[in-house]
């Protein structure tokens, strides 16, 4: 793994020497707490817990995190350092993984600085910790998993909008396999098992678990395995893009 | 250093590249010639395992490019041809971080970074955001990237693209200096840069190599090979073209300007063989008066575009 941390840093440094990390911060804080108290009522719950704050990540995900991860190989196939970084001599997995570390790592920076809603609950009442836990570790893997899918469409073009609303595509379904309205329909349609195993590719129907404070380890790996699975077949998207 | 054995590469049915071999030793600097979309940057590309070669293999310093890529390319120094960087990187920090990715740590990284900012010259830029600097210094700092590592072999694509006179000298004399413990491979359409820094040319046509020598032996191809640059004083009733078209060895004369004074000439031999003294002579016997006359070593244009048009006629 020679030269991942090197790839890590500057990939991390990149974001902050552009406006994306500024405009996606504050609008991530912006939009999770207003969703959180406007279109949630957290007020109205009289809940001390985090469940309705988390209950919007995977729609605030659906449009931010495209937007953290279309650079990350669109940018080096336009300016032309794609041939530079893929000719130094390391595995093409190694680029990928320290691509993929810097947004993740990232995110989650943005997902820290959402604490004061952590303090504004436990000022409010007596929230269980637990759930607030595993509430930021689903939040984190998922917002992984959507990184993966928008890094993988990055590198299959040079055009940042192409590759932010491939993945918005592609990551608005795995939502709404999920999606309550659909599943609905979908159990209408089909037998019970047929949706079920449809729903389970979802990321909300595994977000939802973890998010109510139920650490599935099934849900563990679903996330971890579209982030491997993404990275290969990323892997996969460069050397034959090379090889055209 | 550099072996290429029957490398081939199709883009789709477009054959961008096909069977070339060639050999590269120590010490060499050769030139890769060629048209635009002649192969040559496909050819380095595959080099440096950027493309993998449709059929064919490679070997730098005995690492085969398909099977031991990494190997291979930790001996590579490698200027793209768009020479890209990183714009919102400083030219110090650019090269830190490329000589981290190729494993370079501490003492040896610093020392690196210093010796290539000062053998590229830009000592003066190296706190300076690359996005803010000209053309000349971009591709420097791609070139000084390419050298980080000490390589052994170094595949410069179009290395003088986009610099001023006084830069090319400068990146021209780098060259040279670097050539001594190294094999070089230059890719250029300059063709005035063969002539002052390769030791070996070749020139791809069509995915072909069409030509293969040292520039003397290109040049001696070439039409105007020990032709007579000729200037002479006008004198009335003397028709200096039909004195010199009655010398045997001469194949043709080409009028070059003339005025009232002077007329000056090309004189070519056949066969490119040496005529100055027989020239000479009867122009002396004639009592033509000689402003200017020295001998061409050939002219490596012609011998281009002879080797590159004929081939694609």
């Amino acid at each position: 793994m020679n030269g991942l941390v090197p790839i890590f840093e500057r990939e991390l440094y990149a974001y902050f020497r552009s406006p994306v990390a500024y405009v996606f911060i504050i609008v991530f804080l912006m939009a999770s707490t207003s969703c959180t108290f406007f279109l949630g009522g957290f007020y109205e719950s009289q809940q001390a817990s985090l469940e309705i704050f988390f209950l919007f990540h995977p729609w605030l995900y659906l449009f931010l995190i495209p937007a953290v991860g279309m650079r990350l190989w669109a940018e080096e196939h336009r300016s032309g350092t794609a041939e530079l970084l893929l000719t130094f001599p390391i595995h093409p997995f190694t680029a990928v993984l320290g691509k993929f570390l810097a947004g993740w790592i990232f995110i989650g920076l943005a997902l820290l600085l959402t604490f004061p809603m952590i303090i504004t609950v436990n000022y409010l009442g007596q929230p269980d910790p637990g759930p607030i836990f595993t509430g930021y570790l689903g939040s984190f893997l998922m917002a992984g998993a959507y990184l993966a899918i928008s890094i993988c469409t990055s590198a299959l073009t040079k055009n940042q909008v192409i590759s932010f609303i491939l993945s918005v595509v592609i990551c608005l379904i795995l939502v709404l396999l999920g999606w309550g309205v659909l599943t609905d329909s979908l159990n209408q349609l089909f037998p019970v098992w047929i949706a079920d195993l449809i729903s389970q590719f979802s990321f909300t129907t595994h977000f939802d678990a973890i998010r109510r404070g139920v650490i599935d380890f099934r849900d563990v790996i679903y996330f971890c395995s579209i982030i491997g699975i993404m990275l290969v077949l990323n892997v996969r998207i460069l050397t034959t893009r090379e090889s055209r | 250093m550099i072996e290429v054995i029957e490398i081939s590469r199709n883009f789709g049915r477009f054959q961008a590249v096909s069977n070339v071999s060639f050999q590269v030793q120590k010490s060499e600097v050769l030139g890769f010639l060629g048209p635009n979309g002649a192969g040559k940057s496909t050819t380095m590309k595959m080099l440096t395992g950027y493309l993998q070669p449709s059929s064919g293999d490679a070997l730098i310093c005995g690492h085969s490019v398909t099977k031991q890529s990494l190997k291979a390319r930790a001996k590579i120094g490698y200027l793209p041809e768009s020479a890209p960087s990183y714009g919102e990187m400083q030219v110090e920090e650019f090269l830190r971080f490329a000589g981290k990715v190729r494993g370079l740590t501490g003492e040896k990284l610093n020392s690196q970074i210093e010796k290539v900012l000062e053998d590229t010259s830009l000592q003066t830029v190296r706190k300076q955001l690359i996005e803010t600097l000209s053309k000349g210094y971009r591709q420097r700092t791609c070139l000084a990237q390419s050298l980080l590592h000490d390589p052994l072999v170094l595949l410069l694509d179009e290395p003088t693209d986009g610099l001023d006179p006084n830069q090319k000298y400068e990146v021209r004399k780098l060259i040279s200096q670097l050539k001594e413990d190294r094999t070089i491979l230059v890719s250029t359409h300059i063709l005035e840069e063969v002539e002052a820094i390769c030791t070996r040319a070749i020139i791809l046509s069509e995915g072909k190599i069409v030509g293969d020598g040292t520039p003397e032996e290109l040049l001696s191809k070439s039409v105007y090979h020990n032709a007579i640059n000729l200037k002479i004083s006008v004198k009335p009733n003397q028709n200096v073209q039909q004195i010199l078209l009655g010398i045997p060895s001469v194949e043709r004369v080409e009028i070059q300007s003339s005025n009232y004074q002077t007329l000056s000439f090309v004189v070519l031999a056949k066969q490119g063989q040496p005529i100055l003294e027989e020239v000479k002579e009867r122009l002396d016997q004639q009592n033509v008066k000689i402003v200017e006359m020295y001998v061409e070593k050939g002219r490596l244009d012609e011998v281009f575009r002879q080797m590159t048009i004929v081939e694609a006629a």
